[in-house]
């Protein structure tokens, strides 16, 4: 089993979110890194750009497929990881850290509980993950 | 594919191994009515001498560029084609119109692909060129959706001085993805900077101009640039390659796509196609870039190769999303401009620019000299310049033609503004005594 930080927050497109001071941070799981193998392009929106949660806000690219990445939370992004353009081979080696993808400031604060917790996330994963 | 001919007897082996009579047997599926019930009302087979003759003989009915003096411009020019142009691209390892579908089996075509890349990106002064698309309006009308990909605008600020047919297939282009068109204006033959600032804005995805334009006049692409970046969009140039020996590069001018047509690098006219959409871009947008890229990389061995590094990834899969469509180029036309290019070397691009440059500011001032003709703008220009005529520039175009003078393009139909005026190009092959019997023709047309 991949690792599942507990204080952590899950969607059943595998991404991750982090709680930060009202702000929520975004990246993919370990599982769902392991399952696209090697990451070659990450595809983000701009500081400023509006995402709505369940919905694309981008697009990650490894050397096996390519897969839209899903907004946790809506709301507006105020941080954007501009090292992935260089290193997106960062989402592999550091998925829960260097890999984050975004920092949202979510407009709807009861979207979080709608998430998954850390054991929700670890029992989906264990059931197929789809 | 071969043509594979068979003969009677053939024929009888493969309908005796499927087990039928006769052809007729395999089409009893097709109704009747369908079906013609008579010969085809052919004239009699003619031997191959009267073929070629007769095939000849209604060749001879076209005027060509090669039978006439050519003053054609408006996006395609009659320059010269070197003869190592048609002698290599005869040769059966390059004579088809596709990129191989196993592209890194073919190195050689992969090459030639790389090394027209190379120099459009140098002559175009822009970080990456793509294996080229359809044409210089293709090229344009993809610009267009890929300012608004990069951009998320949904508008497009076309200068006046845009090439109305290029207008024309952006508009076409832009449709379905729901893009809005604005012209800049541009009054006196070139764009007018104050009211292209009032134009482009928050909404403005890209400022496209042309230089020279279809006019014939030189744009301040620098000063369009500065327009375009300080309301966040892009600068779009459309530019002829062919100028750039001796015109800056719009890449130094601050172009972040460069598009156009490559016709003039020793494409033949050819009635209008198939021609060569040159496309640049910088390196940042390299991702949003349509059509396809090859690049240099190293074999197992560490030996030099090359592969096909990009093509949009929504040719093959995520259709729903793509952005471009195009996913062939003009193989054959872009390794004619590389075979152009090489055979020219740096020093022969910039005779072909000077000499055309040279060729038409004589001819502008011996035709501008006819009593009742006149320059329409008082604006600098290259190889072509837009003239004013007394008399209906369709007559005068007939009349002349019938001297074996092709004296221009009349603007009427493109332009309805200009309808009293005739675009006149000139390239390196016009002789001093053609555009001394052009100005006498049209002298006497006018008069």
């Amino acid at each position: 089993m991949s690792n599942v930080p507990a204080d952590l927050r899950y969607t059943r497109e595998h991404e991750w979110a982090r709680q930060e001071g009202g702000r929520v941070r975004v990246g993919i799981t370990a599982y769902a890194q392991e399952q696209l193998g090697d990451v070659v392009f990450v595809e983000l929106p701009k500081v400023g750009a509006k995402v709505t949660a369940h919905q694309a806000f981008g697009v990650v690219e490894s050397v096996k497929a390519v897969s839209d990445l899903f907004a946790p939370v809506s709301g507006e992004v105020v941080e954007v990881n501009a090292e992935l353009g260089q290193k997106p081979e960062t989402v592999n080696a550091d998925p829960y850290g260097k890999g984050w993808m975004l920092v949202v400031a979510p407009s709807d604060a009861n979207q979080w509980n709608a998430l998954l917790t850390a054991a929700q996330y670890e029992e989906f994963v264990a059931q197929g993950g789809h | 594919m071969r043509y594979l001919p068979n003969t009677a007897q053939n024929q009888r082996a493969m309908l005796e191994t499927i087990g039928v009579r006769g052809i007729e047997d395999l089409l009893v599926k097709i109704p009747a009515k369908a079906r013609l019930s008579r010969p085809l009302a052919l004239p009699p087979a003619l031997a191959e001498s009267e073929l070629v003759r007769h095939l000849r003989g209604l060749a001879a009915k076209n005027a060509d560029a090669e039978s006439t003096v050519c003053f054609l411009g408006g996006g395609a020019y009659d320059h010269y084609t070197p003869s190592p142009i048609n002698h290599l691209i005869l040769r059966g390892e390059f004579f088809t119109a596709y990129t191989p579908y196993q592209p890194e089996a073919s190195q050689g075509t992969l090459r030639t692909i790389y090394e027209y890349q190379t120099m459009i990106a140098e002559l175009t002064g822009m970080d990456v060129a793509n294996a080229s698309i359809y044409d210089g309006a293709s090229s344009l009308a993809e610009a267009a959706l890929m300012a608004h990909a990069v951009t998320s605008r949904p508008e497009i600020v076309l200068a006046g001085g845009v090439n109305s047919l290029y207008r024309r297939v952006v508009e076409t282009y832009v449709d379905g993805a729901g893009l809005r068109l604005r012209e800049a204006p541009t009054p006196e033959g070139v764009l007018d900077l104050d009211a292209a600032r009032r134009v482009v804005g928050g909404k403005t995805a890209a400022l496209v101009v042309q230089s020279p334009n279809f006019y014939g006049c030189l744009e301040d692409v620098a000063a369009a640039a500065e327009i375009a970046h300080a309301a966040g969009a892009l600068l779009v140039v459309v530019s002829d390659p062919v100028n750039l020996g001796v015109l800056e590069a719009p890449g130094r001018q601050g172009a972040d796509i460069v598009v156009g047509e490559g016709q003039g690098l020793g494409v033949p006219l050819s009635f209008g196609g198939p021609y060569l959409g040159v496309f640049a871009a910088k390196q940042e947008f390299v991702r949003r870039m349509p059509g396809r890229l090859v690049g240099a990389t190293v074999d197992l061995d560490g030996a030099r190769g090359f592969a096909l590094t990009l093509q949009t990834r929504e040719q093959h899969i995520r259709r729903a999303k793509a952005t471009s469509n195009i996913c062939t180029n003009v193989a054959l036309c872009a390794l004619m401009a590389t075979i152009y290019l090489a055979t020219l070397g740096k020093q022969g691009l910039v005779r072909v620019g000077e000499l055309s440059a040279a060729k038409a500011h004589y001819a502008a001032a011996r035709l501008g000299a006819v009593p009742g003709v006149s320059l329409r703008f008082a604006q600098p220009f290259f190889k072509e310049f837009t003239l004013k005529l007394p008399k209906s520039p369709e007559r005068v175009v007939a009349r002349l033609a019938k001297q074996g003078i092709l004296a221009g393009l009349p603007l009427k139909s493109l332009d309805r503004k200009h309808g009293d005026c005739l675009l006149v190009a000139v390239t390196e092959k016009r002789t001093k005594d053609e555009i001394d019997a052009f100005a006498d023709a049209l002298a006497k047309a006018v008069a």
